[in-house]
Parts: C-alpha cells; structure tokens; sequence
C-alpha cells in the first residue's frame, strides 16, 4: 500500500493509527495481569501478611488523597543501600496490592513513606501535622490543623467497603466470604473486613488506638493517623530467608 | 459585522476565537497557580493554614490548568483553525463545536474547584472526579466527531500533514483517558469513588496514562501546530515530506511503550521498566525528526529573526522542543534515573518541555493567528519581543535551578561518610532546596509577566479589531447609502 492512500483517505489513517498506538500499552499492561510473579506471594504460617485496610485506616487513607500529600511523598522505596538505610526494605508489589489507587507517587519534596508506620508515636504525629516546623524546624510542609478539628465522617464506610469490594478488595459481606477471609487472613483479620460491622469496628479501633490523643470524638486525624501507622508495617521481613524476594525480581 | 459575516460563512472562526481567549485566560490563572505554588514551597507559611490553598490541593489546580486549560484550549483552537484551511471547508457541526468548547471549559473550571474542594481521584494529571471524566468524555467523543466529519468534508485530496498529528492526539487522548479513568463511585451521589485497578497494574496504567499525556497531549499534538503554523509563517514548503512521514509513526508508535521510565526500581518487574526504557532511547530518533523537520523549514528565514518575534518563539521553541527531547531518554536511563527520580530535575525537565516547547510554540502561533482572526495588525509588536524575552529568561532561569535542585539532592541523598553511614539526614536536603526554589520562583514570574503582557496585548488587539471593523462598516454604510 502506498502511503498515499492513508493521506486521501480518513478511514485509513483512523484505523492504522489505531492499531499503532495501542500495541505499546497491550504489550505492557496485559501480561501484569497473568504473570504470577508480578505480585509476590507474602505468607506467614500459611496466612496472608498484606490484608486490606481496615475502615479507619482507609478513611484516613481518603483523606491522604484529599489533601495531595501523593504530590509530595512517594510510597515506593527501591532496592538502593541509600534507601535501605533511611527508610528499611525496598517495597514489594504485594504491599500495595489492595491501594485503589496506589500512591507510589513520583516526587520527594518529603521522605518517602512506604514504612512510616510506628516509626514515631502517635503524639509526634499529631504535633507534627498541627505544625510541621515545631518538631523539624526546616520542613516545608504545610499545617494541617483542621485534621485535628474536623470530625470524621464516615456515615458511608459500608457503601466505600462495597465499593473497593467490587474492584476486588476482599471485604466481606456473606457468611462464605468471611470464611474464606477466615482461611486467608485469621480470625482477628478476618473480623476486620466484615463490611457488616464497619461502623463498630471503626469506632472501636478509634477508641483503643486513640490516635490524636482524645477519645472523645473521632477526628480525621484519628484517622490519618491510623493510615500511616499501618504503612510499610504489614510484612515482618524477619520471617523470610534472605533472597526470598529477589527471585520475584 | 459586514466583513465578519463573510468569513462566519466560509469558515467557523468564532470557535477559534473563543478558544483562544480561553487559552489566554487559563494561561494567566494557571501560571499565577505555579508561581503561587513554587513560592509556597521557597516559603512554607504561605499556605496560610487554609486547606483550599495548601501545595498538596493547588498542585494539581496548577497542572490541570496549564495542561488541559491552556494547552487544550490552545489546541482546540488551532485544530479547528487548522482543519477547516487545510481541508479548505467549513468546520462540521457548528453546534457541537460549541458544545465542545463549553463542555471542555467546564470541565476544567470545575476540575480545579472541586480539586480545592478536596475531590480528587489522586491520580498525577488525572485528579478530576468521575462526573468531571465524563463530561470529559462525551466533550472528547464530540471533538471527535466535529474533527473527523472536517476531514471527511475536505474539498482538498490530501489530508495534510498537521491533521494526522492532530488525529493520533484526539484518538490517543481518547484512548488513555478511558483506560486510566476506570473507577467504582463510593455511590451515585458520591464525587469519590476507588480505581478499577490497584497497586503494581493501577500504576502501570497510570504512567501508560501521564507520559503519553505528555507524548499526545503535549507533543503530538503540539507538532501538529508546528507543521502548520511555521511553514505558513514563513512562507516556505516544509522541509522533507517523506520524513515528516517517517517520523509520525514511529513518534505515535513508539510514545505508547514509554510511561514506565517512571517507575523504573520500583516493584513494577523489571522487564516492563527495561522495555520502556529501550523504546524511549528509539524515540530521540522521531523526536529529532520532528525537531529537524520544524528547523530546515525555517532555515532560509534567518533574517528574520532580526525582525520577526514570531519567528524567534518558533525558532526556540524548537531548540527546547530539541533539548528535552534528549533529556527525556538521557533521565530514562536506569542509572541516571535512580538519581533523577522523586527530584527536581524532573519538573524542571517537564518543564523545559511545557514551558520551552509547548508555551513557546503556542506563543508563536497564536501572534500569527490573533491578527488574522480579528481581521487586524498585533496592538504593539514591542511588547511581543518583551514577553519573548521575559519567557526565555524565565525558562533559563527555572530550569537552571532545579537542575541544581535535582541533582544536587539526588547526589546528597546517596551520599555516604566515611563510616558507611548516610551523610545527609533528608531534611538537610530539603534546606538545601531553599535557594533553588527561590529562583525557580523568580523564573516563573519572569513567565508569568510575559504570559500577563500577552493578555494586554491581545486585549488591546481585539479591542483595535472591533473598532477597525466598526470604522469599516460605517464607511461602507455611507457609500451605499450615497450610491
């Protein structure tokens, strides 16, 4: 065929350039759905370590979002001896299987926050978020003190449950699901995901953690507070023989 | 108008006219945006403890108005411009076109209210909320339409060259928002919702997404205006055909295997990243194609850049257009990624290409095309070679400083004593960034100004138009009324 025909002729170029352009993206994207290793298998003692989060830290992880903090903080450390010292193991695709979306981000105006989670007290958090440059003097980061003042909302943690649960995440609603969440996770877990008890467990993992520091109420910084002590805390590396994760690599 | 509706019947010249303005307009607000944003980050306390107005919420208010306000508007109107002269017939669907350019305004004035809001899907250059994607959606599928019916009405054989650049963007824009955007609402009466795919898979697609926004959005289509507007401004043929050929399916082939250069050392495998990788070292090729094209074209139309500052915003916009298009697959490179990447470097090489290639080539185009839709000469041809100047200075000065920004956190973070211990906490990185961040400051309001000139200008251009064309038709008015 001349190129002569695909310049008189819409019809042409339309379909040829849509077959062009689309390859990239099939080539790349498809496989990571069927390649096994994509996504490595985390298992101790023949349980599940990275489960989904629990309502409290997923609202805290809405609010993340809200706020941007994705424009300054990435959530993917990388297999360097730099960012081994400063932040711990390199981030393993299983440890964002369940973030719809995932927040590896691309920018670090802040440090990387992949395993943030109890690496301070909840204390230092909430002073940290209320006024960032009165513990780290230098930061640039902004306040966030409506965080402490803004009560959680979470009138709709069954219909966001529901909804992650059909993108996948497994939350439970029937008695078989739970089961099956019973199998893969252990009990305690397992109670955790019932979307039938979402408000409770809220509610009560608000009040036992306790996280800006008032049981009084529940905060969005109980919250956010919640998420990032969670982050990077899932798999205990310990529990593996070295090299076990290179051989997903 | 007399004379207007001579021209309202051969071509549809309103749309254009009013993308423009808008371009000028989202210009202005966008760029205000960056430099409010960049001083946030030299000065912290401007975020002023209100939540609408932090980093995190204006950022993306920032992109999305450059991007999809300013540059999707600007390309809207040159498009539609482009079409109906090349096809040599009116724009098809006079209504839909205008739906195009309500619905695509819209999108992008509620996109950044909703983003202070708080309502963002937290995806880099796709935060709108779903409702906002879909109006996105059928305004594109509109585009579509409006674009491809011109070129099925053309009275001319040959569909021109600026056309296919202008197609594969529509058809890929098309394409990666559809894919990228796919997301379950929270409810239906919920502006949240959660993505259809999740970790190593979500950000796969999101960076398939974001780079071929650049490569499409920002570049295919941005080609598709070079290959118009230079050769008609100068009067000369372009340069090589058979390369301009070449070099448009390779660039739209090659673009789409790209987006995992961002994730290189992250959890994606390696073989993804390492294939992006080597396909974004084959694109230097087309990209230099393009580049090369756009330059013999101009060549032979030296002089003129003595006395033409249209000319100078093409001619420099292609050197950056050059410039970052060797940078890109340099930063690519796994070993100079593990460096560049989560620094500065990389907004200041988004930068040099947005600002350098994208801003420049539209300035260029736009002063040749404002006169000749308002039926007039440019209000001050001085005030085009100062916003010339303030842009170029502008864009220097940004780059160059985070260029030190980029690579001089990068080579701190990694940087060890002589115990093996890390010799820089990150917070003394981030002390560091203050001096760099002061000037690229600085360098954006040098753009800014520039960007604000132009409005002036423009104003004061359609404003001359109006009266021009007023004086006209009295005069005509009284000769007929004397004949």
């Amino acid at each position: 065929m001349k190129h002569e025909t695909i310049e008189t002729n819409a019809g042409w170029l339309i379909f040829l350039t849509l077959i062009v352009i689309s390859i990239g993206g099939l080539v790349e994207i498809v496989p990571l759905y069927f390649i096994d290793d994509t996504v490595e298998t985390v298992k101790v003692d023949g349980k599940d370590a990275v489960r989904p989060y629990t309502p409290l830290e997923l609202r805290g992880r809405d609010i993340y979002q809200r706020e941007g903090c994705y424009t300054c903080h990435s959530q993917m450390i990388r297999p360097f001896r730099d960012e081994a010292l400063r932040y711990g193991h390199y981030s393993l695709a299983a440890e964002s299987q369940f973030d719809h979306p995932f927040q590896w981000g691309s920018k670090r105006t802040g440090p990387d926050l992949a395993r943030v989670g109890k690496k301070y007290s909840n204390q230092w958090h909430v002073q940290h978020m209320k006024a960032p440059r009165s513990v780290v003097p230098e930061s640039i980061m902004p306040n966030y003190p409506w965080l402490l003042t803004n009560k959680l909302n979470y009138k709709d943690i069954e219909n966001r449950l529901r909804a992650l649960k059909m993108v996948g995440v497994p939350y439970s609603i029937t008695e078989a699901e739970y089961e099956a969440n019973v199998d893969r996770y252990g009990k305690a877990t397992a109670e955790l995901l019932d979307i039938n008890k979402a408000t409770r467990n809220l509610e009560a993992q608000a009040q036992s953690g306790n996280y800006d520091g008032n049981r009084d109420d529940i905060t969005e910084m109980d919250a956010m507070i919640a998420y990032l002590q969670v982050l990077g805390t899932m798999v205990d590396f310990k529990k593996f023989e070295d090299g076990y994760f290179t051989k997903f690599r | 108008m007399a004379n207007e509706a001579v021209t309202t019947e051969q071509y549809n010249y309103d749309i254009v006219r009013s993308f423009t303005i808008m371009t000028i307009v989202w210009g202005v607000l966008g760029m205000l945006v960056g430099v409010y944003i960049a001083s946030e980050l030299a000065w912290p306390f401007m975020n002023f403890d209100i939540a609408a107005i932090t980093f995190g919420r204006l950022r993306p208010v920032h992109t999305t108005l450059v991007v999809f306000g300013f540059g999707g508007s600007a390309l809207f109107a040159t498009s539609y411009y482009v079409v109906q002269r090349t096809c040599q017939v009116r724009l098809w669907g006079t209504g839909l076109a205008k739906f195009t350019f309500w619905g695509w305004q819209l999108s992008v004035g509620l996109a950044a209210i909703s983003y202070m809001m708080g309502y963002t899907q937290a995806r880099e250059y796709a935060e709108m909320v779903w409702p906002i994607d879909l109006l996105i959606a059928v305004t594109w599928v509109s585009y579509l339409v409006v674009f491809v019916m011109t070129l099925v009405n053309r009275s001319q054989p040959h569909i021109y060259v600026a056309n296919w650049f202008f197609i594969s963007f529509i058809l890929a824009t098309a394409l990666l928002h559809i894919f990228n955007n796919m997301a379950v609402p929270v409810s239906m009466f919920s502006l949240e919702s959660y993505s259809l795919h999740a970790g190593v898979q979500d950000a796969m697609t999101q960076w398939w997404y974001g780079h071929n926004a650049v490569g499409f959005f920002l570049t295919a289509a941005f080609l598709g205006m070079m290959y118009y507007f230079i050769p008609k401004h100068v009067g000369r043929p372009i340069y090589s055909y058979r390369l301009s050929i070449i070099h448009f399916w390779a660039l739209i082939f090659l673009y789409m295997w790209v987006g995992a250069h961002h994730l290189h050392w992250t959890a994606l495998p390696d073989w993804t990243s390492t294939l992006a990788a080597t396909f974004s070292i084959m694109l230097l090729l087309p990209s230099w194609g393009g580049m090369i094209n756009g330059i013999m074209t101009l060549s032979g139309a030296w002089d003129r850049l003595r006395s033409d500052p249209v000319v100078r915003f093409m001619i420099v916009s292609l050197s950056f257009y050059g410039m970052s298009t060797f940078e890109g697959p340099l930063m690519s490179l796994k070993s100079v990624n593990a460096l560049s990447h989560y620094t500065d470097w990389t907004v200041g090489h988004v930068h040099s290409g947005a600002l350098g290639w994208v801003a420049m080539i539209t300035f260029g185009s736009l002063y040749h095309l404002i006169p000749r839709l308002w039926g007039t000469k440019m209000y001050s041809e001085k005030m085009i070679f100062a916003h010339f100047w303030l842009a170029t200075i502008g864009i220097v000065l940004y780059i160059s400083a985070l260029w030190v920004a980029g690579i001089g956190q990068g080579l701190m973070l990694r940087a060890f004593d002589e115990y093996g211990n890390l010799a820089y906490t990150f917070i003394e990185s981030v002390s560091f960034l203050h001096t760099p961040y002061v000037v690229r400051t600085i360098g954006g309001l040098f753009f800014l100004t520039g960007m604000i000139i132009m409005a002036y200008n423009v104003f004061m251009t359609i404003r001359k138009g109006r009266v021009e064309g007023a004086a006209l038709d009295a005069k005509l008015a009284a000769k007929l009324a004397n004949a």
